[in-house]
């Protein structure tokens, strides 16, 4: 069954997009990140204009984070403090990014962009969680459990304006979560994720937080950026789509709550080798691609 | 398969109708002819659409129609490979392009007609006449222009074939205009040209509108004069849409 999207102009099947939505939120239940980072290329896979792709992604994000921070509350596992700075870097980097956003697309390079930023991140990403997933899983066969400082001290605690954050059990300068949600504001712009993947291993092993708190305000503080960069997208750029983000919402919601069933049924450190592998492996493909020599030499786009 | 038998239906009804037209043309007109229907509707179902052109002449002759959408401006760019990477190196701006062009033809055009009376008439995508925004389309250009027809035919707004016209006895014709599902909106000009002895002698132009119509209009409208509160809306639903999924898994 076709839908016609009326800001992406072109006619989709329907349950291809509740399949993609499902197989995305299955993802964000399993792994607990918000599985932006392949819903963005797969929607343009299936022929939507990237910009749309990446302006409906942070859309249907608003949504999944509800969705996902609703269920992190009720266990009380969301730091609002630390959320709030994070916030308040994401709005102001979100801010830039969506101003990139409309100059590379006159430009004609944002796809160019979109991709480097995208092997760039995943690659790295990726080989760190193979290696430190590797690693804890031969730890934990050759002796029990071991046991872990909450964290390490670093130059970074030297930073001014400490704060201290009751529910992540930290004392740390301010200025760290804010330049992390402005990094995050400006990957959210230019490639419609939330930035789940980049800001859950940050808040682990750079602020040091608890494993416990860090999905639930992770989602915090995406619901809001994504919610900023909808806006200013529809605003500069006409992009969003919200027939488009309403359905991959719905199959997005059904997927993960069946993922994070699955999920809980698994062992973390396996989960996170798997998930380490998934992340290379859209990572190598993206950055194969843009080496390979294309079918097309040359494309076209209408001038807005 | 049901609007396609309407369609028919249509076509033969006023086919009918240009039977008693017929009269007339040959009288004073040596051409006449209409759509079965001046508006296509894009609803959230649209998945293409086809409308049906009829018309009568005076006598014998070959009949062409060109559909032409709204004209705008097409950035054509191409890759160069920059430290292992392809990336956009190199960009040329067309104006005046049509956003959908197709053709049709009761006989191959190179037989009924003249290369003078192809490239006046812009019979043919090899005879559009498209120009850059900083001037005329020179010899080194030429890649870029083949590159935007490519491009368009791809998009399926630039037919790749030539539509047929079928004749009933001489007087009578009838063709099926084809419009894919990503047909852009606008005001579409359509031309029907009679050719004989090799030349233009009798041409006429009616419109035909292409527009979102229904909801999806409302929607594409409303983003577009209220972009604010459109993206307010949008961040909105997707909030609600997100609470009220998570309403049945509450006690899960």
């Amino acid at each position: 069954m076709e839908i016609y999207l009326p800001i992406a102009e072109v006619s989709l099947d329907v349950f291809v997009l509740l399949a993609l939505g499902g197989a995305v939120g299955f993802l964000s239940g399993v792994f607990g990140v918000g599985g932006g980072f392949l819903l963005t290329p797969f929607l343009i896979f299936i022929g939507v204009p990237p910009a749309v792709a990446v302006a409906s992604s942070a859309n249907q994000l608003v949504g999944a984070s509800v969705s996902g921070v609703l269920a992190h509350w009720k266990r009380g596992n969301v730091d609002f403090k630390m959320g709030g700075i994070l916030l308040v870097g994401g709005f102001l980097g979100s801010l830039l990014g969506v101003w990139l956003f409309g100059i590379l697309r006159r430009l004609g390079q944002i796809e160019l962009v979109i991709n480097l930023c995208f092997v760039i991140l995943l690659g790295t990403l990726g080989a760190l969680m193979l290696v430190e997933g590797t690693r804890t899983l031969l730890r934990s066969r050759r002796m029990g459990v071991p046991r872990r400082k909450l964290h390490q001290h670093t130059w970074i605690h030297g930073l001014p304006l400490k704060m201290r954050f009751r529910r992540s059990k930290l004392y740390i300068s301010a200025l760290l979560p804010l330049g992390l949600g402005f990094l995050i504001g400006i990957l959210s712009a230019i490639m419609g994720i939330g930035g789940g993947f980049v800001m859950v291993p940050a808040m682990i092993y750079l602020l040091g937080m608890p494993t416990m708190v860090v999905p639930g305000t992770s989602l915090f503080q995406i619901i809001f950026v994504a919610a900023t960069v909808t806006v200013l997208q529809a605003i500069n750029n006409r992009t969003v789509d919200a027939m488009l983000a309403l359905v991959l919402l719905v199959g997005g919601v059904l997927g993960a709550q069946i993922g994070t069933r699955m999920g809980a049924k698994l062992r973390g450190d396996q989960l996170r080798i798997m998930l380490a592998v998934l992340v290379l492996a859209v990572a190598v493909k993206l950055a194969v691609d843009m080496t390979v020599t294309p079918d097309q030499l040359y494309s076209a786009a209408p001038v807005l | 398969m049901r609007r396609a038998r309407q369609h028919a239906l249509a076509g033969i009804l006023a086919l009918a109708a240009c039977l008693s037209l017929s009269g007339g043309a040959a009288r004073g007109e040596p051409l006449v002819a209409d759509l079965t229907s001046h508006l296509i509707g894009i609803t959230g179902a649209f998945t293409g659409a086809s409308v049906v052109l009829f018309g009568a002449t005076d006598g014998p002759g070959d009949v062409v129609v060109v559909v032409r959408g709204p004209e705008h401006d097409v950035a054509v760019r191409r890759k160069r490979r920059v430290a292992g990477i392809w990336v956009n190196a190199k960009e040329e701006v067309f104006t005046g392009v049509p956003s959908f062009y197709s053709i049709a033809s009761s006989r191959p055009l190179d037989i009924i007609t003249t290369p003078a009376e192809l490239g006046f008439n812009e019979f043919g995508l090899n005879y559009l006449r498209l120009k850059l925004t900083r001037g005329a389309v020179r010899e080194e250009d030429m890649p870029f222009r083949a590159a935007l027809i490519e491009t368009q035919q791809r998009d399926k707004v630039f037919a790749e074939t030539v539509g047929r016209i079928d004749f009933l006895g001489d007087r009578l014709f009838s063709t099926t205009l084809r419009f894919p599902s990503n047909v852009p909106t606008g005001t579409y000009e359509v031309k029907i040209f009679l050719i004989r002895n090799k030349v233009v002698v009798s041409a006429q132009t009616t419109p035909l509108v292409i527009a979102k119509i229904g909801v999806d209009a409302e929607i594409a409208d409303f983003a577009d004069r209220r972009a604010a509160i459109y993206g307010l809306v949008a961040v909105a639903t997707a909030m609600v849409a997100g609470w009220l999924a998570s309403v049945p898994f509450r006690n899960a």
